[in-house]
């Protein structure tokens, strides 16, 4: 018998954290919720007549995304927390990056499921016409969301043993957030107004650069966020 | 052959605090050890230790021989805790295969079957944990620490929660698991449940082993004495 | 009670690199103030730069500082590199503070605003919430390895993050041009007032190094008088 390797247990990670939420499903909703509720909002807090709901929908798309996913990365590690559980995958024969891999994994099918209900929404009460940007929008959610869940899950972690980890979070983890907030809500503007794929180029390199940089660098730290 | 479960020397020091101060042992199959002291006293902090979920500040551990955490040693510990470590959402059936897979077992499910049948919870294991009584967990909780056959069985408080009938269970379990060649640790307060299961007996105060004998012919009245000694 | 610190006095001791700071210190600002003339266009606003551009130098170095001294650590576990990150972040939070409070009082004679997103001023104002997060962070953590370690985690990946931001911003900068009329340096300064520069330059240099070595001094006190209370 042989433990397996780093994907096939970060799966069985990412597997059982899915089905613990699939399970009671209050996270995904809260946070589908609260991005719901913060679209409605924002609608309000602008003056419709001085701007256009199109001109603020990237903004709003983003902002909203941000605060959802931290909503969902901060219960990642509370299960684990709860009963000790932590220790049970601590001892097993797999690697400690299969954890980070697992939890991550399972978080970024969290904040997409968050923002593939989000977004339409977003569509629709904000009449924007996406036209032929749909599938470059999808790609720069999905370049954004490695990077937040990246980043998210290691912060996550690092918190989860503290005091004032839910206030804690944010903190460490919104400044780190810039380098795909500011990309993602710029190339996402562009892609709005009409603008072709190739002026947001820029944009994209930096949000690319900065998932494969630190999806790599969290996994490589991420056995000193353990206790030892 | 090494011993299964050996300790050198270990030094674990927490912030300027020495929890566990040179603890040395070893054992070999078949034999069980059972660790006495008062609250403090660096048993738990040992137990991790021996784990592989603490590393030593110096000295060091092995199971197997292999010098932990190296994965190939942790596959021979079994540990069970006076925490479930169990995930309340999923049933017991689940948290059990879910080890068994990360394990690698060749075939999970039935592992999973035979380990929640020898803890007499087969019929109880398809709701979520969080809807059974403490001591159901626990044999849960056992249940996923043996599934993978473990030759080495860390056992922290491992009575704590369980019922008469979950506590004759546990140690005919582990007494079983001895006889079938395991190396045990077992931490405890109940000096008659340790006694009648341990091959050697040790009492921790301060983070040193103050004694270390083999535990035949130890009188549990007796011991009870030497320890309230020790330790007052 | 025994005596609780190895080196009972090592913070009330004066520091001769203290005193060689605050005297260069001194000399600078003399040379600044009196001896060097005042910028063309900008008239006698323009000796913040004195201050302000050697205490950005100084914030960026001091987390340089951090990170390494973080990295270091992971694989040395010696407490001095550790008390090495936790001081040069603490003061270059206070250089970055320096930094941001300058760069308004500038900016509003020169931009005619007290705040602009200037790349580089918004970079440094990301750069004081990273460390001031880093700092939150080591505040609520008790247990000296365990904050050594998350600092580590945190120091590094924040050196990792400041190119990202600072090519986020200058990118946005360049697609969102301010209508700034005036730059805050110009192209090619007088021979004196580059050397005036360097000298303020070096002398905050110095003043740093003074004052990380007081805070340490003041770090190991500390754990000092943290032993004491443990293992008393």
């Amino acid at each position: 018998m042989s433990a397996p390797g780093l994907i096939a247990s970060a799966w069985l990670i990412a597997r059982k954290d899915l089905a613990i939420e699939f399970r009671t499903r209050s996270a995904f909703l809260s946070a589908l919720v609260l991005s719901l509720l913060a679209i409605v909002i924002f609608y309000f807090a602008w003056d419709p007549t001085a701007v256009g709901a199109g001109d603020l929908a990237p903004g709003v798309l983003w902002v909203t995304f941000t605060f959802s996913g931290l909503l969902g990365l901060h219960r990642s590690f509370g299960v684990e927390a709860q009963d000790g559980a932590m220790d049970a995958l601590l001892i097993a024969p797999v690697p400690r990056q299969a954890i980070f891999v697992g939890k991550a994994l399972a978080n970024l099918a969290f904040v997409l499921g968050v923002q593939g209900v989000a977004l339409p929404a977003m569509v629709l009460f904000y009449d924007v016409g996406v036209g032929a940007a749909w599938p470059a929008l999808i790609g720069v959610m999905v370049l954004a969301a490695i990077g937040l869940v990246a980043v998210g899950t290691l912060f996550a972690g690092l918190t989860a043993n503290t005091r004032l980890a839910e206030l804690l979070l944010p903190v460490l983890a919104l400044p780190f957030f810039v380098p795909i907030v500011m990309p993602a809500a710029q190339a996402t503007a562009k892609l709005l107004a009409g603008r072709p794929l190739a002026e947001s180029f820029a944009w994209l390199r930096i949000l690319l650069a900065f998932d494969l940089v630190f999806a790599y660098a969290c996994m490589l730290v991420f056995p000193a966020t353990l206790d030892d | 052959m090494a011993p299964r479960v050996e300790a050198l020397h270990l030094v674990r020091v927490f912030g300027g605090r020495r929890a566990v101060d040179g603890v040395s042992c070893s054992l070999r199959a078949g034999e069980c050890l059972a660790l006495f002291g008062p609250n403090g006293a660096g048993k738990t902090t040992t137990l991790r230790l021996l784990a592989g979920l603490l590393s030593p500040t110096s000295g060091e551990a092995r199971v197997a021989g292999v010098r932990l955490p190296a994965p190939e040693a942790r596959h021979h510990i079994g540990l069970i805790s006076h925490r479930a470590m169990l995930y309340e959402a999923l049933t017991g059936r689940e948290n059990v295969a879910f080890t068994a897979r990360l394990y690698g077992l060749p075939d999970p499910d039935g592992a999973t079957d035979r380990a929640l049948r020898a803890l007499r919870i087969a019929e109880r294991a398809d709701v979520p944990v969080r809807q059974l009584s403490r001591g159901m967990q626990q044999r849960v909780a056992i249940a996923r620490a043996i599934v993978h056959g473990p030759d080495v069985l860390l056992a922290d408080e491992p009575y704590t929660g369980l019922d008469e009938q979950g506590a004759s269970a546990l140690t005919a379990l582990l007494r079983e698991r001895r006889e079938a060649g395991a190396a045990i640790v077992v931490v405890t307060h109940h000096l008659h449940e340790g006694l009648a299961l341990a091959t050697h007996a040790a009492i921790m105060q301060g983070g040193r082993f103050v004694r270390h004998e083999p535990a035949q012919g130890l009188d549990p009245l007796a011991y009870a004495d030497t320890y309230r000694a020790l330790v007052a | 009670m025994t005596d609780l610190s190895p080196t009972p006095s090592a913070s009330r001791r004066i520091d001769p690199v203290a005193l060689l700071a605050l005297a260069v210190v001194a000399l600078a600002y003399g040379r600044a103030i009196w001896f060097t003339p005042p910028e063309a266009t900008q008239g006698f606003a323009q000796k913040i730069l004195y201050v302000h551009a050697p205490a950005a130098w100084v914030a960026f170095l001091a987390f340089g500082v951090t990170a390494l001294a973080g990295a270091f650590w992971l694989f040395l576990k010696d407490q001095r590199l550790d008390r090495l990150a936790e001081s040069s972040a603490e003061v270059g939070v206070i250089f970055t503070t320096a930094v941001l409070v300058t760069g308004p009082l500038w900016g509003k004679p020169v931009w005619g605003t007290w705040w602009t997103w200037d790349a580089r001023l918004t970079l440094t104002l990301f750069l004081w919430f990273i460390y001031v997060g880093y700092l939150v962070l080591r505040g609520v953590i008790p247990g000296r390895e365990q904050r050594a370690r998350y600092a580590a985690v945190v120091g590094i990946l924040g050196a990792l993050l400041i190119p990202f931001i600072h090519l986020s911003v200058y990118l946005f900068r360049t697609l969102h041009p301010l209508p700034v009329v005036a730059r805050p340096e110009g192209p090619a300064m007088p021979a004196v007032m580059v050397t005036t520069f360097f000298f303020a330059f070096f002398a905050f240099t110095l003043l740093y190094v003074a004052f990380v070595r007081a805070r340490m001094a003041l770090a190991v006190e500390r754990d000092a008088l943290d032993d004491a209370a443990v293992g008393g």
